[in-house]
């Protein structure tokens, strides 16, 4: 058996388009786990309820959706309820919790994704919604009918993260939220309002979370239990990517998602998912630190 | 401690180990039932506990181990003809510490939050590996099989009733308890309550941390997994809701609601749940995790000592 033979038994046209699948994938999922890194580097909480949030805001996009008709209305409205929704979250329940041990956060976030699902539920009930897609165009890849939107789906979420992180770079709020990351107190006494800057920093992370959830909504239901699949590859996709770090996180969105859409060639999707559980474990045994950051010295 | 006040504490056990002896006898059906499943999830609370309130680890993956527990007295019940009762707790027992072994392998190389993501996707793992094998686990239908009956080989074979299923969980429960609360006295426990208050001390005094960690995750899945070894025999099925992960959330629930570090405190948590639960689905029939979610975080703000915290240091004595 020659080279050529093995190369002719590779599903080129599949790869193919598993890759564009996993790129599509990879960057809704950098969109939610750049938002949770956010909120974990600046103030040590791991956001249980940010797939709820996700979710929410897919909902919120199907309700503006169905009373006004426009796709773009509905990212902008739901991005802005979920932002300020966040916002009193942060206030009302995180606040009080800031300098106690950061795993009472964890509890308290897991208590607000409880409510949050299950008044989803009783808001909108356990049917799957359908957000519809703002344009329906297709391309052919190869057998497929591939459709544009997905395309557009990764280049929003890119031109998303890449605005957050210019803001982060140059805007003046931007630079008070990393000056914040790094040292709390020293950035209380330069002058920055640092309970505000957790409370904006919580609200922006939310708001990418709904933004993510109305851009996902069409390709599949809406329903109230979206958010935990999502949470839980968020989760893998921060500790693989080294916590806290945004560019980490990134490209581990993107590089899980890749590995799960080949995987998909062989297996189902429900069992697609054991790959990104691989690649967790095999972090944690050569590279606890995360797989896309310097090694720490 | 003074004498006094362990005459007190060994009362006050008596009263209540009486109080739950007599319960079945005098409690209509259903509510005979509700204490005995009360006591079954304490025991799956109680054994978070040891990791949660004693080690200072919060797992968030205690399902797998209830589950494994579950499916390992279905695999003893179906399999061995005629079912045997104390094969199902062996083979719950050896399922639940294979998985617990996993997970103390590798989630104990991470602290604080990401032991607790870790374990969470552990679950989840073990969630998807039972849901997708349909052939072995039954997936979603999962297993159901028919109760063993109570027996001593060679001594007496009575098929359980509700009262005596009861005595035999809360003989399992109490056993268990006073194990648990011998380890965490013992130097054993000690060394893990100071990995809670200082780890990088401890492990300067030269204890081996990551060792002592491992043993206690491995104790805590051994319990779960007794709690769902209990459960399979009280419902007589096993099915992939209960590797779900919201059971571990629950069980971090009882723990938060109870008071970590108390042992008993969990019991009384899983017992409030269960009755809030019951309460509130009355109005908001489905959907009761929404004020019972309120209260929760309320809790974590303003009580994070939890119902019993204020007996924390009277019953580690």
């Amino acid at each position: 058996m020659g080279i050529e033979h093995i190369l002719a038994a590779i599903p080129w046209d599949k790869i193919i388009i598993q890759t564009v699948n996993g790129i599509v994938t990879g960057m809704i999922l950098a969109l939610i786990a750049s938002g949770l890194t956010l909120i974990f580097g600046i103030m040590d909480v791991v956001n249980f309820a940010h797939g709820e949030l996700f979710m929410l805001g897919a909902y919120i996009g199907v309700v503006v959706l169905a009373t006004s008709g426009s796709f773009w209305l509905a990212l902008i409205i739901a991005t802005l309820v979920v932002a300020l929704l966040g916002a009193a979250l942060q206030i009302t329940t995180l606040r009080p919790l800031l300098g106690r041990d950061p795993l009472t956060t964890i509890l308290a976030t897991f208590g607000i994704s409880l409510v949050l699902q299950n008044y989803a539920l009783w808001q909108f009930g356990p049917v799957a919604r359908k957000i519809q897609e703002p344009f329906t165009g297709y391309f052919t890849l190869f057998y497929l009918e591939y459709p544009w939107y997905r395309l557009l789906i990764a280049a929003l979420s890119a031109a998303i993260i890449g605005a957050f992180w210019l803001f982060l770079k140059y805007g003046k709020y931007g630079v008070w939220i990393r000056a914040t990351t790094q040292d709390r107190v020293m950035a209380e006494a330069m002058g920055i309002p640092v309970p505000w800057v957790h409370t904006g920093a919580f609200a922006i992370g939310a708001g990418m979370a709904a933004a993510s959830g109305v851009l996902f909504g069409p390709l599949v239901g809406v329903n109230h239990t979206m958010g935990l699949d999502w949470i839980l590859k968020a989760f893998i996709v921060v500790v693989v990517g080294g916590m806290g770090s945004l560019g980490g996180s990134i490209a581990a969105s993107i590089f899980v998602s890749l590995l799960e859409a080949y995987a998909s060639i062989w297996a189902s999707p429900a069992q697609a998912v054991i790959v990104s559980f691989v690649v967790l474990i095999l972090t944690l045994l050569f590279r606890p630190t995360g797989l896309f950051v310097p090694t720490p010295k | 401690m003074s004498k006094r006040s362990t005459t007190v504490y060994w009362t006050g056990f008596s009263i209540i180990l009486a109080l739950l002896i007599v319960a079945p006898l005098v409690l209509p059906e259903f509510w005979r039932r509700f204490v005995t499943e009360i006591l079954i999830w304490g025991l799956l609370a109680m054994s978070s506990d040891i990791l949660i309130g004693y080690t200072g680890m919060v797992s968030f993956g205690h399902s797998a181990f209830f589950g494994l527990g579950m499916y390992g007295a279905a695999a003893a019940l179906l399999m061995v003809k005629p079912p045997n009762l104390w094969l199902a707790i062996v083979y719950g027992l050896i399922g639940s510490a294979g998985v617990a072994l996993f997970v103390a392998y590798f989630s104990t190389r991470l602290r604080d939050i990401y032991f607790a993501i870790t374990t969470l996707i552990f679950s989840q793992i073990f969630y998807v590996i039972i849901f997708t094998w349909t052939e072995v686990t039954g997936g979603e239908n999962g297993l159901s099989f028919r109760r063993p009956p109570l027996a001593i080989p060679g001594l007496f074979s009575v098929p359980f009733t509700s009262e005596t299923l009861h005595w035999f969980v809360l003989a399992v429960v109490t056993a268990s308890y006073l194990i648990l609360r011998r380890i965490t006295q013992s130097p054993f426990g000690m060394v893990l309550q100071s990995i809670r208050e200082n780890e990088a001390r401890t492990r300067a005094i030269g204890y081996a941390v990551e060792r002592y960690k491992m043993v206690a995750v491995m104790l805590s899945g051994l319990f779960a997994g007794l709690a769902g070894v209990l459960y399979a025999i009280q419902n007589r099925f096993a099915a992939p809701d209960f590797v779900y992960f919201l059971v571990s959330g629950e069980t971090v629930i009882f723990n938060v609601i109870g008071g970590i570090g108390t042992l008993v405190g969990p019991i009384v948590g899983a017992g409030f749940f269960l009755l809030l639960r019951e309460a509130f689905s009355r109005f908001f029939t489905e959907y009761y995790l929404i004020p019972v979610g309120v209260i929760f975080i309320a809790m974590v703000i303003f009580m994070p000592q939890g119902l019993l915290g204020f007996m924390r240091r009277w019953l580690n004595q």
